[in-house]
């Protein structure tokens, strides 16, 4: 599925990510921890395809397809998702308009028949509803005067109508209360835990791993994995500490 | 609105950053079309620019009369609006429009809002989307009587650039004799948010459908309140689509 090999990356011109391989199958979920300036969030916008971070060597394949090769718009048509630490606010343009058309523009690319506004809400409309959401805020401008927990719902939202293959979460969890936390760790796994899918989950914090079960943990330091696992690191990290893990 | 005998040059604070070779092809320029709105009445009127040339209204609001002028200026290599409007008591006078330039054009709107007597309101707005060599400009005058108190006007332009190659100039003037009034005025050029238009790639639009709509968002509250709204935002729409 995701196939990361030997990624170097850097912004404006700082290494970040100093040889990074990872690889992650079919049905799998799998936990990136780190401690802060690990380069955690540099791999997401690294895979998205952000403007100003450079690959500087090494490749990144999604079932067999070079993604650095991709435009962002295309790797979204590829089937990646990219879950943000910050969504941004785009005042004056409304979540259902903007869904729509970034739905229809990802399956124009893939050569399948547009979905009518009917259908459209209607696949809206259940996401939401799987995310506690009401639907009156999808009507508003995209994440415009939401809160930081209402941002990361309407985020998963977006993730189950999009239905992507891969999902990349850049810190999810962080901002959301406890229940919050219980309907996106929910969510992912009613969306994302399928055979045919894969998740890599960007957190600090564990207690997002106690709802959506990680199959592998692996902890990113100073721009590569330093350490790889199963869900009992996640829990042996948080008792213990990057360092004393890490050391 | 000033009286032209001659063609004006660049040094005429209202032509400063005209085309004057393409002013010079109009000229004489037409005599304004003169608008008098009588005592409580209403006018309204959408002025869309599509050919070039230089469009020239104005309007005298008697006590207690409503006006609402909503424009696009898109077309040709120079299209100018002028309006000259003149509030007498509790009149109310709004303004909104678009210019959307691309290659070599020029496109101006300006404006000259007198509050003759008291307690008229007045909103303008203008947003400008430029691209290529194209320059915008916004010249906009409030003038306040003496003894027009409670007067309350404003002015919002801004400016979105698609290339560092546009222009945009924007030049708001008070004049006011008057003690109790609300001024507000306010100017803005920026680029596109880049942060906005990854987001909205990442979920699969193309950098035209993401800036298409970030750019309908941003002209959109140009046409608030238009009569023929749906018809200016369509035509908006189309003009964008063939800028990026």
């Amino acid at each position: 599925m995701l196939n990361i090999s030997n990624l170097h990356a850097t912004v404006a011109d700082k290494p970040i990510l100093k040889g990074l391989s990872l690889n992650v199958n079919a049905g799998e979920i799998h936990a990136i921890m780190g401690p802060n300036g690990a380069g955690k969030s540099t791999l997401s916008y690294v895979l998205g395809g952000r403007p100003g971070y450079t690959v500087t060597g090494g490749s990144v394949t999604l079932d067999g397809q070079d993604l650095l090769e991709l435009e962002p718009h295309e790797r979204a048509a590829a089937g990646l998702f990219l879950g943000f630490q910050y969504p941004v606010e785009i005042p004056g343009v409304s979540f259902v308009q903007f869904l729509r058309e970034s739905a229809n523009a990802q399956r124009k690319a893939r050569g399948e028949e547009p979905l009518t506004g009917g259908e459209f809400l209607k696949l809206a409309r259940e996401k939401a509803a799987l995310l506690r959401m009401d639907m009156d805020m999808l009507k508003r401008p995209v994440n415009v005067g939401f809160s930081g927990g209402e941002k990361k719902r309407a985020e998963m939202v977006q993730m189950g109508i999009l239905d992507p293959k891969f999902a990349v979460l850049d810190e999810t969890d962080s901002g959301l209360d406890i229940d919050a936390l219980r309907i996106v760790g929910e969510g992912i796994n009613a969306i994302m835990r399928k055979p045919d899918k894969g998740v890599l989950l960007i957190t600090h914090y564990q207690r997002l791993l106690d709802y959506v079960k990680p199959d592998f943990v692996h902890v990113l330091a100073a721009g590569r994995i330093v350490k790889t696992g199963g869900p009992e690191l996640a829990l042996q990290l948080e008792e213990e500490g990057y360092e004393a893990v890490v050391a | 609105m000033t009286d032209l005998s001659a063609l004006p040059t660049r040094k005429s604070e209202e032509f400063r950053y005209a085309d004057i070779d393409a002013l010079a092809k109009l000229w004489p320029l037409p005599e304004p079309e003169n608008i008098i709105v009588p005592a409580s009445g209403h006018f309204s009127r959408a002025i869309v620019q599509d050919s070039g040339g230089v469009t020239r209204l104005v309007i005298s609001l008697g006590k207690g009369a409503t006006a609402a002028v909503h424009f696009l200026n898109f077309g040709g290599d120079y299209g100018r609006i002028e309006l000259d409007v003149t509030l007498h008591e509790g009149a109310d006078f709004t303004l909104g429009g678009a210019q959307l330039g691309a290659g070599s054009q020029t496109l101006e709107i300006v404006t000259t809002v007198t509050h003759a007597e008291p307690n008229a309101e007045s909103r303008q707005l203008v947003r400008s989307v430029l691209a290529g060599q194209a320059t915008g400009t916004c010249l906009g005058k409030v003038a306040v009587a003496r003894g027009a108190n409670g007067t309350d006007a404003s002015q919002s332009v801004r400016a979105m650039l698609l290339d560092r190659t546009a222009t945009a100039n924007a030049r708001p003037e008070l004049e006011i004799f008057a003690d109790d009034v609300k001024c507000a005025h306010g100017c803005a050029v920026g680029e596109l948010d880049a942060q906005g238009l990854f987001y909205l790639q990442s979920r699969g639009l193309t950098p035209p459908e993401a800036k298409r709509l970030m750019l309908h968002a941003f002209i959109a509250e140009a046409f608030t309140g238009a009569e023929d709204r749906d018809r200016l935002e369509q035509l908006a729409l189309e003009r964008l689509e063939a800028m990026l």
